[in-house]
């Protein structure tokens, strides 16, 4: 045990040694630096005040309130009514206001241009893309090609009820799944190599694959193949193609058939929100 | 001998120091573990939390299999950056039936605590094959062997047994149908969904890629994913009730 009423004194520096000694090496016991020490202590002080305004001690009976009354879920809901309150008097123009007035407003469609850019790039881009463009089976919505219409309200009526989401007002077409729906391979590529000469020059005769087309897939795409945007027929006589365009792709399309899902964002999203989105997607360029 | 320098007392004797240590730590356990036993404040009342339904629950155990907590956490805190991107916070309750929970520490990939019915299944499928096909520039590896495995689900019984030792409301019956659910789960216009619905509100069916007597991983991992904070409605839930 080290002597402490007799301290060891080292000569050169005149600080307290902590009495060993190793091979004639003396540790000094140098204090902690005074300043250091009292902003220590300040902060124990300071502490205490923390325990008084802030929830602190746990008791038998739940944990000290603090006199704030703060709390960290109810810090989060001030901050967002705030957000709410600025937000206000835009977020009422566009409740109040119907697709048509907001997207002619300059002011209105500005603002739900740059809301509904914010709330895709949260909830659509993993589909569609971050600027819309889509991907292999998701269509993309910067072309003006649009599956189940292209207009404000159509757009409005997607987002809202999504489509073969379990949403009753959703989207409900299906393409069936004609390998097992009745027609048979050899059927199946006549009416392959037809559609795909709807968008490439061909000589080849593709009259059995027309009949074949006018009898199963006219009933929806349209007898011109045109499509039909109530019930999600794409068009057929353009090169844009959702699950690809060649020959393979198209045989594969027709054997299992085709059917996309989009959530219904109606229950998620709240209809300010839901009336920026569809101002945003209908200015991507597609929009009619 | 000043009370500053007894200190020596602790470094100069191990087994003091041990003990010391100990006591410590004790405090600390006690005063901030030992509350979270008695204080009601801690897992807040709330309708609609519920069990997995064994096919979630064999999803969950591949989600925890892969380690994908390791980058995905599933806690949405309390701050408005969160609430905006994910959705309302975390409660305790979401996760009172998790054992072990999921939270998680680390984001590589985005919060998961409600990813469900965000993305379609096959958003889902595409995205586990590939990430890199819908997401261009994600560093998620991929998993697309999870949609050739068949899925192991012989002991799923004995695993909702051992959940139910530690206070998941599994009843007799449900493990008792634990097997005969996992198809159920995997045939949405079968009159054995409905049945289902009845034991796990808000339950899902899903379509397996191959069949409802074959199911895939993958298969089990998207049921999982598309429920995570889909079961409370938070219409009924009193927010001010539960400020803390």
């Amino acid at each position: 045990m080290v002597d402490h009423t007799h301290q060891d004194i080292d000569a050169a520096t005149g600080t307290a040694t902590t009495g060993h000694e190793w091979d004639g090496i003396k540790e000094l016991n140098t204090p902690l630096p005074k300043w250091w020490l009292y902003v220590l202590y300040a902060t124990m002080v300071w502490s205490v005040g923390y325990w008084i305004l802030y929830p602190a001690i746990p008791l038998p009976g739940g944990q000290t309130p603090g006199i704030l009354g703060w709390s960290s879920r109810g810090a989060v809901t001030a901050e967002l009514q705030d957000l709410q309150a600025q937000r206000a008097s835009m977020v009422t123009q566009l409740n109040n206001s119907t697709l048509q007035q907001i997207a002619s407003d300059p002011k209105m469609a500005e603002f739900a241009r740059a809301f509904g850019h914010s709330a895709f790039g949260v909830n659509c881009a993993p589909c569609h893309g971050s600027n819309g463009q889509g991907s292999k089976g998701y269509p993309n919505l910067t072309a003006d090609r649009w599956l189940w219409g292209g207009t404000l309200d159509q757009i409005s009526a997607t987002i809202t009820h999504g489509a073969r989401y379990g949403d009753p007002d959703g989207h409900q077409g299906d393409m069936p799944a004609w390998g097992t729906a009745g027609l048979d391979k050899q059927q199946i590529e006549n009416v392959a190599n037809y559609v795909y000469s709807l968008s490439h020059k061909t000589t080849a005769d593709v009259s059995a694959g027309q009949k074949v087309f006018a009898d199963n897939c006219a009933a929806c795409h349209g007898e011109n193949a045109k499509g039909n945007p109530d019930v999600g027929a794409p068009n057929l006589t353009t090169r844009i193609w959702l699950y690809g365009g060649d020959k393979a792709d198209l045989i594969q399309t027709i054997t299992y058939g085709r059917g996309g899902h989009m959530p219904a964002w109606g229950s998620k999203l709240d209809p300010a929100t839901i009336k920026a989105l569809t101002v945003y997607v209908h200015s991507l360029g597609g929009g009619q | 001998m000043s009370l500053w320098n007894k200190h020596a007392i602790f470094e100069k004797n191990s087994i003091i120091l041990s003990v010391g240590i100990l006591i410590v730590v004790a405090i600390g356990g006690l005063v901030e573990i030992g509350p979270l036993f008695y204080l009601k404040s801690t897992i807040e009342t709330i309708d609609g939390v519920r069990p997995y339904t064994p096919l979630e629950l064999a999803g969950r155990n591949i989600y925890v299999r892969e380690g994908c907590y390791l980058c995905h956490s599933q806690m949405i805190r309390a701050l408005r950056d969160e609430v905006e991107r994910y959705g309302h916070y975390s409660l305790a309750a979401e996760s009172k039936y998790d054992h072990p929970f999921q939270w998680g520490s680390k984001r590589t990939g985005p919060d998961l605590a409600r990813v469900g019915g965000k993305y379609s299944d096959d958003w889902q499928r595409g995205h586990l094959n590939n990430p890199r096909s819908v997401v261009p520039g994600s560093v998620m590896p991929r998993y697309e062997f999870l949609a050739d495995t068949p899925l192991d689900y012989a002991h799923i019984q004995e695993d909702m047994g051992v959940l139910a030792v530690e206070g998941v409301p599994y009843t007799p019956d449900m493990i008792e149908k634990a097997k005969a659910d996992i198809k159920a789960q995997l045939s949405p216009d079968d009159p054995s969904m409905t049945d289902l619905v009845k034991r796990y509100p808000k339950a899902v069916a899903h379509t397996s890629l191959r069949s409802a007597d074959t199911p895939t991983e993958q298969d089990a991992l998207v049921a999982y994913l598309q429920m995570l904070g889909t079961t409370v409605d938070f219409k009924l839930f009193n927010e001010k009730a539960n400020w803390r």
